[in-house]
């Protein structure tokens, strides 16, 4: 294999592997935080609003660490500093 | 493109203003009240008192972020928050609106004590939560709609014709949403930058 094909395919597989950890951490501590609404919901309903808005920006937050691995294995894919992708 | 979203926006403000002023019982008079309260209202919530520069400030940033994401959905146009500079800018734009709208409040030297508590030696720590903070807040709606774009776009090659329309469905929930939480993070960090030192 020469080296551009290395590189290739190396992208590719750190892609995945950037994609998928991250995913994988942003889901779980996401379904921690909308478990613990629920359940604040359920106990007082009148703060619905505050519960709510402090959810969404707390998802926002973890979010964005599955959006920074997004970003990498975009890079990696689109915009490869090491080579030139041709597939793409 | 962002341009055009602005100066539709503009227009549009110019037209509600109008309303508000002449015929203050129409229909597009009593939204554009409404919505105002709305924005005055969870500014208040935050901020802990009424302030109306916030109210600009973020009920702008909402609606020019919303109505860029929005413009995606329209075939064959671009969403200007696809593109990393312009969430820069707008994440650079938060970044000094924050120090500002502290030394408005506490002053200069209050407001840079509060880099200083509660150790002196807690101060890079200080720079780099409001450099992070920022390069987040761009990537954050630079990832999502970009994403979104993505991923319709190569449903699109894949599947084709009426496949992707859960998922832009999806994407203008994300849109919305997005737009919503960079408004209310916004809010936040002015909120905190405003408190900060008042507590001391």
């Amino acid at each position: 294999m020469n080296a551009q094909g290395f590189i290739t395919v190396a992208s590719v597989i750190g892609a995945a592997i950037a994609m998928a950890l991250g995913a994988f951490g942003a889901a779980l501590g996401e379904s921690r935080i909308g478990a613990a609404a629920m359940d604040a919901l359920a106990r007082q309903p009148d703060e619905a609003p505050a519960i709510t808005r402090s959810m969404f920006v707390g998802l926002a937050m973890v979010e964005s660490t599955a959006i920074f691995c997004l970003v990498i294995a975009l890079i990696l894919l689109f915009a490869n500093p090491f080579g030139v992708l041709k597939a793409g | 493109m962002s341009a055009v979203v602005a100066g539709s926006l503009i227009g549009l403000a110019a037209y509600l203003g109008q309303a508000v002023r002449k015929r203050p019982e129409s229909l597009a008079a009593a939204t554009a009240i409404l919505g105002v309260e709305v924005i005055d209202a969870s500014v208040a919530e935050i901020v802990g008192h009424p302030e109306p520069a916030l109210t600009i400030l973020a009920g702008s940033l909402f609606l020019f972020i919303a109505v860029c994401n929005l413009s995606g959905q329209v075939p064959g146009l671009h969403p200007p928050t696809a593109c990393l500079t312009t969430t820069s800018a707008l994440a650079v734009l938060v970044f000094l609106a924050v120090p500002a709208a502290g030394i408005r409040a506490l002053g200069v030297k209050a407001y840079v004590k509060h880099y200083l508590s509660p150790n002196p030696l807690l101060m890079p720590l200080h720079m780099i939560s409001e450099f992070s903070r920022t390069l987040a807040l761009a990537l954050r709606l630079f990832g999502n709609i970009s994403a979104g774009h993505l991923v319709v776009a190569l449903l699109v090659m894949l599947a084709g014709f009426l496949v992707p329309i859960p998922i832009m469905a999806l994407d203008l929930l994300i849109g919305l949403l997005q737009a919503y939480v960079f408004a209310i993070l916004t809010l936040v960090y002015i909120g905190s930058a405003i408190e900060a030192g008042g507590q001391e």
